[in-house]
């Protein structure tokens, strides 16, 4: 990170200048990517492509490096190895993403309140040194609306439940008017009503051509409710429709002696004794 | 009553006290609901030490002349920001290792510094605790003029602030200049620490960081309630400090501290009592 990078950014917040979107180009586009760590591989060669409005799982054991992928796709990180385009230019210049982080990794005595949370996604819009105007409480209003949490909007955040605080930061990056979510395990730890409500919003969100790639450890889940799915374990296992992916070979390398398959009627039943990175 | 109130107010080294503990105190208060909300306190009270050196060699090359050590001061406060940064991003030991080291070992130089002075002790004592009641009128106006430059960058950029406190990877994702705002909150700390150091000394700044902001923090729930909060416990406490060392004859930044920490413990106890019934 370079003092130039840093000027350099300095003034695009301050002009909102960023990268055009290349309209024949994917919305995101992946190739061989990889991170390496002192201690080695954290991820290594991992190439895809999504369209927009698609619907994307990312599965493996702990440690497989999701979180990773996420924050490279984001442009938190970058990657050692290979290369990304979102809309045809790096992440570094987009404030079209939106990153979820786990809920655990939140600090959630932070005093604001949700729709102070939500305003937060307008700051790259908003540019340096001005105040929300009321077009922007108009954008968090509809945001909330959106998911269902305007008669929250003046909740401290440490008054909601785990379901209102994953969909406080959809509506976040509603607001951020994010064409490429990422979230990293939004599913866990919530119950069978909140992931169904959390569910109804992302259908919504696909109609209207928002891209959505999420972490999961929940196998299942990910053949019954996305488009595609990516079986990472440090290198890409497999990607594409659950049922050509999660077949008993590629999870038996990724999840190796976790993993027990038992032959069932319908299938496999595949019985993993890893869990979620909390 | 009337009296009680009027008659320190006659001494002209009392308003300035005065003055000056409430431009503090609001200014810390301020920048303190950062430090708090960030867990920077021992970053705080590390770099209050650390300036120790440089005011030691403003002492030592001025001949003892009071003048010119706030500029040291803010020289050594804004080099021992930078140092701890960059100790801690570039080697494997932890941050708080890292400070601990510089906050000691600066500390340390800055005490061997001014001891090769034989009449050391008056002096380092105003340094480490404050001496509220020698201020001048031309340190008033060091005071307004930076404590409101540390305002204002705090007011303009409150929302950059905020997403970088709450969510870093927010901040990233919208491409905030990240690098540049935790450098130039650590800038603002800096000079806070500076200006404050008249008022409480080295060694009791990191209370006037942390503890009004602190009370704060138990009593509201949105950042810039927190920030006026804080700032009217902390000049409250400076004025309430100033009248119990005037009565009780106790050492000023002492009972500005005592006072701040008695509200905390207030406001804390009723909380706690609260929540057991």
């Amino acid at each position: 990170m370079s003092l130039f990078e840093e000027f350099q950014k300095t003034t695009q917040h301050l002009s909102k200048v960023r990268h055009p979107h290349r309209e024949d180009a994917p919305i995101l586009r992946a190739e061989g990517l990889g991170v390496g760590y002192e201690s080695g591989l954290a991820l290594e060669d991992v190439s895809f492509e999504l369209k927009v409005g698609e619907r994307l799982a990312v599965v493996g054991p702990n440690g497989a490096g999701k979180s990773t992928l996420l924050k490279i796709i984001a442009g938190v990180l970058s990657p050692t190895e290979g290369h990304i385009e979102i809309f045809g230019n790096v992440p570094g210049g987009h404030i079209c993403i939106a990153y979820v982080s786990q809920r655990s990794l939140v600090d959630w005595s932070f005093p604001v309140t949700v729709a102070d949370v939500v305003m937060m996604g307008r700051v790259g819009q908003l540019g340096l040194l001005r105040n929300p105007r009321a077009s922007d409480w108009e954008v968090v209003n509809q945001s909330l609306e959106t998911v269902g949490l305007t008669d929250l909007a003046k909740r401290q955040i440490n008054q909601l439940s785990g379901g209102q605080q994953q969909r406080m930061f959809i509506a976040r990056a509603l607001a951020q008017e994010a064409e490429l979510m990422l979230m990293d395990e939004p599913l866990s730890g919530l119950d069978v009503n909140s992931q169904e409500e959390v569910f109804q919003i992302l259908d919504d969100l696909k109609k209207q051509g928002v891209t959505v790639l999420v972490s999961l450890h929940d196998l299942k889940m990910a053949a019954q409710r996305f488009d595609q799915v990516m079986l990472l374990n440090q290198r890409m296992l497999g990607i594409g429709p659950a049922e050509g992916v999660l077949v008993p070979e590629n999870l038996l390398a990724a999840y190796g002696g976790h993993l027990h398959l038992v032959p069932t009627d319908d299938g496999v039943l595949a019985l993993g004794d890893t869990c979620c990175d909390e | 009553m009337i009296d009680f109130i009027l008659e320190p107010l006659q001494y002209a080294f009392m308003v300035r006290g005065l003055i000056a503990s409430v431009m503090v105190g609001t200014v810390c208060a301020v920048v303190g609901t950062y430090v708090v909300l960030r867990g920077m306190a021992f970053f705080g009270d590390a770099l209050a030490h650390a300036i120790l050196p440089g005011i030691a060699v403003g002492y030592l090359v001025g001949g003892g002349a009071r003048e010119p050590l706030f500029w040291w001061a803010l020289i050594a406060a804004i080099l021992s920001s930078l140092g701890i940064g960059a100790i801690s991003r570039n080697t494997k030991i932890k941050e708080d290792t890292a400070i601990g080291i510089i906050f000691a070992g600066t500390f340390a130089l800055g005490v061997a510094l001014i001891s090769t002075v034989r009449s050391y002790s008056v002096d380092l004592a105003h340094f480490l605790f404050g001496d509220v009641l020698g201020v001048r009128s031309g340190d008033l106006w060091l005071i307004a003029a930076f404590g409101g430059f540390v305002l204002l960058a705090i007011l303009a950029f409150y929302k950059e602030f905020m997403v970088l406190s709450f969510d870093p990877v927010l901040a990233a994702t919208l491409r905030l200049p990240v690098r540049l705002l935790e450098f130039l909150l650590l800038i603002l700390i800096a000079v806070t620490i500076v200006v404050s150091l008249q008022t409480v000394g080295v060694a009791l700044m990191v209370a006037m960081l942390v503890t009004p902001a602190a009370t704060a923090y138990l009593l509201t729930k949105r950042l810039p309630i927190m920030m006026v909060i804080a700032a009217t416990i902390a000049s409250i406490s400076g004025v309430i400090g100033l009248y119990f060392s005037y009565y009780l004859s106790i050492a000023s930044g002492a009972a500005i501290v005592l006072t701040c920490t008695a509200f905390f413990g207030i406001v804390w106890g009723i909380q706690a009592f609260r929540r057991a019934i």
